[in-house]
């Protein structure tokens, strides 16, 4: 690292920044799949967050310990561990969450956000600043699919939290809740995010947008 | 032409090493979070378990699981039902008494498959209940076959009765187009869902004949709860 960062720096990195969904655009499978409600999106947000954090944090304790050779398998293997602890956390929470959540949770794995951290930051960098760092990109992340999760439930079920919103008389809008919902309103926020960007680069005509990533 | 810098050599003792060490690291964890939840999830199992029985049997009050095999009915273990056989659940009334039996039948519906489970009534060789216990049907379409009261009088006594030699069932469940129901053991799909009105039908009719000839004959052996 060239210039120190301070810890909240670090933190706040991933919450605005380089939010993992609207700047970097990661993690693009759950971020559809999972967002029918906000409820769902709080809980993968969360769940995902932990897995961060937590898979980082013993990532950049091993920094110094694993060769560079067998890192990728050493980060799979620490990642896959910490999905299988909340696996079997949310099962011995809640059976419904459970459900709702389905393939999804497994497929925390596959995120690239994770491996993207531990690669990126958590192997160079000591524990502490490793775990804030991982907390806000998983914060961010669970800012985002909950961005995406509200208004698709409030339009798709007139609903927010479960909680009915417009009386017995709306009718829902039912595409939002299915798959190409996701996909729109993904993309209205990407837009809002992009003109927001794009006001903020007119005034600094200096300050370059960081590059967007693959998606998993 | 420059060479590029010499990069240290990882001897292969080390990799193994390190990975041997994460993999006891990581297996631990693994272990210990899996003793620690084990009664919380299992718990968690039974009690959605019979949360959709008791709905499909409102009757009952409390539920043991068994396994149909080729040759006769046994409690079921703690595990998957094994390789052949079908598990199904004896439902007992406050009393003691038998107050049905439910069992899960899936079959291929319009997104994934529509696991139902079913609540079979053996004096009256009728079906007498449906719920869901997993579905990805279209919501405000194929997730109707919960809601739709005209669709669940079809369970109210559907005929599942076994044909005289007590090998397959008198007349397979069926799925007709809306509103053509003829005979007690069709279905009267919904109309505009009837992608997954099949599989309802589809799904209780495979469970049925595999599992009520099995069944039927030991049912003296469910009567005395254990």
């Amino acid at each position: 690292m060239s210039t120190p960062v301070s810890n909240f720096d670090e933190f706040m990195d991933g919450l605005w920044k380089q939010n993992p969904i609207f700047v970097m655009v990661l993690g693009m499978c759950p971020t559809l799949a999972v967002t029918v409600s906000a409820i769902n999106a709080i809980s993968m947000g969360l769940a995902t967050t932990f897995v961060l954090a937590a898979s980082c944090f013993l990532v950049s304790l091993l920094r110094h310990a694993i060769p560079k050779e067998v890192r990728i398998a050493s980060y799979i293997v620490i990642i896959a561990t910490f999905v299988t602890v909340v696996d079997y956390a949310i099962q011995a929470m809640s059976l419904d969450l459970y459900e709702a959540l389905g393939a999804y949770i497994k497929l925390i794995v596959a995120n690239c956000v994770l491996l993207g951290r531990a690669e990126a930051h958590a192997a160079k960098n000591p524990p502490l600043p490793a775990t804030l760092n991982a907390m806000g990109m998983g914060l961010g992340f669970t800012l985002g699919l909950l961005a995406i999760g509200a208004v698709r439930e409030i339009l798709g079920a007139g609903a927010l939290f479960g909680i009915s919103l417009f009386g017995p008389h709306f009718q829902p809008w039912v595409i939002m809740v299915l798959p190409p919902g996701g996909f729109f309103v993904l993309a209205g926020w990407l837009i809002v995010f992009a003109a927001f960007r794009m006001r903020k680069t007119r005034q600094q005509p200096s300050d370059t947008p960081s590059s967007a990533g693959a998606n998993a | 032409m420059k060479t590029p810098p010499e990069t240290p050599i990882t001897s292969s003792a080390a990799m193994i090493r390190a990975l041997g060490l994460i993999a006891a690291i990581c297996g631990i964890i693994i272990v210990g979070v899996y003793e620690v939840t084990l009664n919380a999830v299992n718990a968690n199992r039974k009690i959605a378990l019979e949360r959709q029985v008791f709905k499909v049997l409102p009757g009952a009050k409390s539920v043991q699981a068994y396994d149909a095999l080729a040759g006769g009915i046994a409690p079921a273990g703690n595990h998957d039902a094994p390789a052949g056989a079908v598990r199904f659940y004896a439902a007992y009334d406050a009393a003691g008494k038998l107050a049905g039996i439910a069992a899960e039948g899936a079959s291929a519906g319009y997104a994934d498959q529509v696991r139902v489970l079913y609540a079979y009534d053996p004096d009256k060789q009728v079906i007498t209940g449906l719920g869901v216990v997993a579905m990805r049907e279209t919501p405000g379409i194929g997730d109707k076959i919960l809601v739709d009261q005209a669709f669940l009088q079809n369970f109210v006594a559907l005929d599942v009765a076994l044909a005289a030699d007590m090998k397959t069932l008198a007349n397979a469940v069926k799925t007709v187009k809306h509103g053509t129901k003829a005979h007690p053991w069709e279905i009267d799909a919904i109309s505009g869902a009837t992608v997954t009105s099949k599989a309802v039908g589809r799904g209780i009719n495979e469970s049925a004949q595999t599992l009520l000839p099995k069944l039927l004959p030991n049912i003296a052996q469910l009567r005395r709860p254990s």
